[in-house]
Order: structure tokens, then sequence, then C-alpha cells
């Protein structure tokens, strides 16, 4: 015993070497959401196509992806053919959240009335989506960011599974890529879903 | 791993508003309220908002930041402050919705124990071993004050000699 004792400082650091190899390796903005496992929460915004608004109790009952983004957010256009193939693919309803598209350079000539800046998001959302494919059963515009706040949204793109009884299973912040759809998001959403 | 764009544009927004700040000087007015403000609620804004971090700028505190996302939460912050909250509610406000990330100082509960006491107990552990090893060596050298019986029969015979 005390011919190893000398052996812990070694062991000591060896251990604190491991754990900042595993710091060092995680990535600073995957910050656990306090959000999951409890319920979405509410909000009626206005759509872009179908109903005049949406609000998550529209769609209790169904698994469903939550997928905030912007015309103006760069990492949306890299995970948006992803979407767009797993949507296609797979059918999983996803409501994309439009999330503050109206920026301050919009209103360099003069403060947009609220009207103007639901207009002018609805048709700039629309031809974005036109040119890059849409994968959204329904696009909502959250002009302010307030129903960002509520979901904790702070690196847009974000994207959230919920359940059918409304509680939020899954967030990713940042472009969702193919593997994660396979290998975490599908597996989630088949579990979560009725039928199985 | 794979970094979301928003770092490089969080950096280059900031690069761009040192830019910007620059050109500002000799202007009379930076950032112009959007409406006169209660120095009162600001300062109440700017005690709470230097306790929380901004997500966009990790580095930075909400009250410092100028990522946009810090812009709605101190706005966010002074509607709840005017709402009549108190100071717990409002942090309770953002760790419910960002988690206890934004807090640079961590609640005391059971997950932030190692956090709080690891250092003291670290400390102790250290003093702990280094009294125990101090006194191992008085032990240990101890003995060699005295002069075992062959040692002290050689002596006597050099001595004698």
């Amino acid at each position: 015993m005390g011919r190893k004792k000398f052996l812990i400082p070694l062991f000591l650091f060896l251990g604190l070497v491991v754990f900042l190899a595993l710091g060092l390796r995680k990535d600073p903005r995957e910050i656990p959401s306090p959000l999951i496992n409890k319920a979405a929460p509410a909000f009626e915004l206005p759509t872009s196509k179908g109903p005049a608004s949406f609000s998550p109790k529209d769609y209790a009952g169904k698994v469903w992806m939550f997928n905030v983004w912007a015309t103006w957010c760069v990492s949306c256009r890299e995970e948006h053919p992803i979407l767009v193939a797993f949507a296609q693919r797979t059918g999983v309803p996803i409501i994309g959240l439009s999330y503050k598209e109206i920026q301050p350079q919009d209103e360099e000539k003069g403060a947009l009335s609220l009207e103007d800046k639901l207009s002018l998001a609805q048709r700039r959302s629309e031809l974005w989506l036109k040119r890059h494919g849409d994968p959204y059963q329904l696009s909502v515009f959250d002009l302010d960011g307030r129903v960002g706040i509520d979901y904790g949204v702070y690196g847009v793109p974000e994207t959230y599974v919920i359940d059918a009884q409304g509680i939020i299973r899954y967030k990713h912040v940042g472009a969702m890529t193919a593997e994660l759809l396979a290998n975490q998001v599908m597996p989630l959403i088949q579990s979560l879903s009725p039928s199985s | 791993m794979n970094k979301p764009k928003s770092v490089v544009f969080c950096l280059s927004r900031c690069v761009l508003a040192v830019f910007l700040l620059f050109l500002s000087f000799g202007a009379s007015s930076f950032e112009a309220q959007p409406m006169a403000e209660d120095p009162l609620v600001e300062a109440r804004l700017l005690e709470i908002a230097q306790e929380l971090r901004c997500l966009v700028c990790q580095n930075e505190s909400l009250a410092a930041s100028r990522a946009e996302l810090a812009e709605d939460l101190r706005r966010e912050v002074r509607t709840l402050i005017k709402k009549g909250n108190t100071d717990q509610e409002i942090r309770d406000f953002l760790v419910s919705r960002y988690g206890d990330y934004v807090l640079y100082r961590p609640q005391v509960k059971p997950l932030t124990w190692g956090l709080w006491f690891g250092p003291a107990l670290a400390l102790l552990l250290g003093l702990w071993f280094l009294i125990g090893h101090i006194k191992q060596g008085l032990n240990n050298t101890a003995p060699s004050k005295h002069l075992s019986r062959e040692e002290q029969e050689r002596l006597d015979k050099i001595l004698k000699d």
C-alpha cells in the first residue's frame, strides 16, 4: 500500500486529463434545454397558408416537429434540403416557426406597421420556400421573437419534437443533419407514435 | 463538432459593433433608446442582467451583450420589472427557458454541490494528505535521532580508539 501511494497523484492527473479531453470535444453551444419533458409553451401565431392562426393545441394527438428558421439564417439553408427530404420520405408533420424574419435593416427607411411586417415576412418566406422547397405543413410567424423566448431559442435553426400530449421530447440547436434524423429523431418519433 | 454558423455571425456582429462604435464618436448619442426609460427600472435591469449570461456571445453578460437576443431578453426583463416581479421570479423566468446555464452564480442544489463544495473538499483532502505525509515523515525520521544498539556500540568503539 505504502509503496503505491506515489502513484495517486498520477491517477488524479490522468483523471483530470480525461475530463478535460471530454470537455474539449463538447460543443459549448449545446446547452441542455430545461424544456425537455415539459409541456410545449402555448402560443397563437399567424400563418401563411391554410388557417389564419396556429396554436400547438391544434396538433394535440399528433407527434410533430417544430423547426425554427428564418430566411436570413445561414445554417437554415444548410439543413433545409435535409428537412425537405425527411418530410417527403416520412410524412412527419413539421411546423416552421419563422423567427424574427423582419430584421432592423428592414426598417432602415422607417418603422413598419405590424401588418406590413407580417406581409413582408410572409412574402419573403414564401419566395424562399418556393426556391428551396417547403417541408412545412404550416409556417407560423414570430415577428418579435416572443414565442422564441418561451421556447428558449438562442441559435437559429432549432428543432423540437413534440409528442401527442404536447410535451417537448427533443431539442436540437443548430443545423439538423441526416445522421441525427436517422439515428435520434426518427427512432424517437416512432417510439412516441400512438400506433406503435 | 457541427457548430452553428451563428458563432461566426455573432463574431462578425461584434466586429461590426466595434466599428460602429468608432463611427459614432462625436455623434451625440450612440444607441438611440426606443423611449425614455425609467432610471429605476434600468438600474434594476442592469443589476439583474449582470448576473446573467448572454446565450449568443457566451462570454458576455446579458447586460453587456449587443447580440439581438440579449436586447430582446433585456426588453423582456424590463417588462417583468415593470410588472412588479421580484429578482428571483425574473431569474426563474429565464432559467425555465434557457436552463441553469444563464446564471453566472449557479443555484445551490444537489446537482451543483460538487461545483460549490468540491473545491473546499479538495482543499481539505489535500490538507489531510499533507498532514498525514508530514506525520509519517516525522515518525520515520524520529528513530534516527537515537542510535540503534549496534550503532551505539560501533560509536563507543570508535570513540574509545
